[in-house]
């Protein structure tokens, strides 16, 4: 059966393309099959764009994507946030450069037509040099449907997609446990480290719910921790799961102990944490809140996936964004407590220094394997990738009636493949 | 301070000593040979990488790289170690530090210079760019050791690539 993309072109056949226990190299290397993605997934469900402490108040901004196109997330006076195709509409030039700042208007440099936060066309210069004044109304900065779910903004470009809240669906409460991190303060991102892979953005997404490689891949950063931290990374056979939450979405829960970071308050403060307890006191914090934030400076013990291109992975949001099919941009943001105490916040930016960022002792391993499978993906033409793994039903608690198998699990992979299968021959 | 008062409080002599270290220690980066560059430092240096342009507080704000002395030897470890992908095989590097600028501050002679690396890996080759600020503090012997170094690429604040080397 042929059929056509929204942008008029044939679209391609992908069905065969992914099986259930395998998926066929071309969903790396194809440029026409990374095209009808864009067009099919990124145009067409729930995209992150930003965290809401990137716009924290009215007139604040912070430049994203959606997919490949640019766009502006505004926060407006009554709160309101907005997408914006970063894109005027009078000659297409992008009417902001920054990466974040605060602005209540965004003029064109090119011929200085003028926008609001919420995308309203406001001046046009020498208006009357047109044979009839623009119809203003038609030609605000495009702005897509946005919804937010606990601090985490979407965008989508499907005016009739289903809520953003039903599209997450179970993934919802792995949100709300993640977000307990901000340990009563509300979390708030810190900065970002970015970085680019030579290689297709699948690569990526099978990553983050994949505890096989860390004992592997990281072993240097595992050596790294001391004993007791080790042991806590020591991941595989120890009651952890990987469970599919549907839409694509899974969860892998590498430390059954940190899931819900409420629990064991009472517990003994762990020597590692024995010098931020005692700063935090210092800094004038009460028993209860030291206790709080020393359980959550490390994150929690799990990477929650979400199809397309965000994951809340133990202490920070992961986001990918596509850009060719052989290239993909990566940022890992660093997120603490919204004005919580400044020695608990300066762990998390070290324990983040560590592990993530293009020389971090655990990302640049990463981005080298993910490069060499795109390398290696070279080697013929009728090559599978095989995500069959998992025959272990889960130690830990899946959820009753989901697919979930043991930390290794290749579960979640899985479960984005087939949301892709979905999403590309609908 | 003003070109004048710097040549004033800087002779050639130390500006050149200050330059041959700088040197050394690039070389010895470009050698991977990490073992040897672990005592450039003095015991509560810092070695930063920022992540944005003009910070001044950087304990508060995301860094690439932001080591004391035990992160330091664990980076010199860990990319020792042959268990680390990236950097098992690395990346070849040439660098470059130039455009030297010299600075009193009491007892820290601060050295600011420019820094250009050629990396070569999986037949490709990249250039990276860096401002350099290094705080030499005089060591025994006449020698210097390194207080702060503070190395601010040039796309600090947009996308890097993996590094498995060290700036």
């Amino acid at each position: 059966m042929t059929t056509t993309t929204s942008r008029g072109g044939v679209a391609i056949d992908c069905g065969h393309l992914v099986r259930d226990d395998r998926v066929h190299t071309s969903l790396y290397k194809d440029p026409a099959i990374f095209d009808q993605e864009l067009d099919r997934i990124f145009r067409n469900t729930w995209v992150w764009v930003a965290h809401e402490s990137d716009v924290p108040k009215a007139n604040t901004f912070k430049t994203s994507w959606v997919g490949n196109q640019p766009v502006i997330v505004t926060r407006d006076k009554t709160d309101t946030i907005h997408v914006l195709l970063n894109r005027c509409r009078h000659r297409a030039a992008s009417v902001c450069e920054k990466k974040k700042g605060k602005s209540s208007v965004f003029v064109c440099p090119y011929h200085g037509w003028s926008y609001g936060v919420d995308g309203a066309l406001r001046k046009v210069p020498h208006a009357s040099g047109y044979q009839s004044e623009p119809e203003k109304a038609e030609l605000s900065l495009v702005s897509l449907r946005v919804e937010t779910y606990n601090g985490m903004i979407f965008a989508t470009f499907k005016d009739d997609i289903e809520p953003l809240v039903d599209f997450l669906g179970p993934a919802k409460k792995w949100i709300d446990l993640f977000m307990k991190q901000g340990a009563g303060f509300g979390v708030k991102t810190l900065g970002e480290h970015k970085f680019r892979f030579p290689g297709n953005w699948k690569i990526q997404l099978e990553n983050t719910t994949d505890a096989y490689h860390f004992p592997i891949v990281h072993k240097t950063f595992l050596d790294s921790l001391d004993a007791e931290t080790e042991n806590i990374f020591d991941v595989l056979g120890h009651g952890g799961w990987v469970e599919n939450l549907g839409n694509g979405h899974s969860v892998m829960v590498m430390i059954p102990d940190l899931i819900d970071l409420e629990d064991n308050l009472d517990a003994p403060i762990p020597d590692r944490f024995a010098d931020l307890a005692a700063e935090l006191v210092a800094e004038g914090h009460d028993d209860a809140t030291v206790r709080k934030v020393v359980r959550a400076v490390g994150g929690t013990g799990f990477n929650l996936n979400l199809f397309p291109n965000v994951a809340c992975s133990m202490a920070f949001f992961r986001v990918l964004r596509p850009v060719a099919v052989d290239e993909t941009e990566i940022t890992h943001v660093a997120i603490g407590m919204d004005e919580g105490p400044v020695a608990g916040n300066r762990m998390r930016l070290r324990l983040h220094e560590h592990f993530q960022g293009p020389m971090g002792f655990g990302t640049p391993d990463d981005a080298e394997g993910w490069e060499r499978v795109q390398r290696g993906a070279a080697a013929g033409d009728d090559l599978w990738i095989m995500v069959n793994r998992g025959v272990d039903a889960p130690e830990g608690a899946a959820e009753a009636g989901h697919d979930a198998g043991d930390v290794s699990a290749e579960t979640g992979m899985r479960a984005a493949y087939q949301q892709w299968k979905r999403m590309m021959t609908a | 301070m003003s070109t004048e008062a710097m040549t004033a409080t800087v002779d050639a002599a130390e500006a050149f000593g200050a330059m041959q270290f700088i040197w050394r220690e690039a070389e010895i980066l470009d050698r991977l040979d990490y073992k040897a560059w672990l005592p450039l430092w003095t015991q509560d240096g810092l070695y930063i990488i920022p992540t944005e342009l003009g910070v001044k507080d950087h304990a508060d704000a995301l860094n690439v790289a932001y080591d004391n002395a035990e992160m330091r030897e664990a980076r010199v470890k860990r990319l020792r170690s042959g268990f680390s992908m990236s950097a098992s095989p690395p990346a070849r590097t040439v660098r470059t530090v130039s455009r030297f600028v010299f600075e009193r501050d009491g007892d820290v002679l601060v050295v600011r210079s420019a820094m250009q690396i050629a990396e070569y890996k999986f037949e490709r080759l990249r250039t990276i760019a860096a401002d350099v600020e290094h705080h030499l503090e005089a060591a025994e012997g006449g020698q210097w050791q390194i207080g702060r170094k503070i190395v601010t690429l040039i796309n600090a604040d947009d996308y890097l690539h993996g590094i498995g080397y060290l700036f």
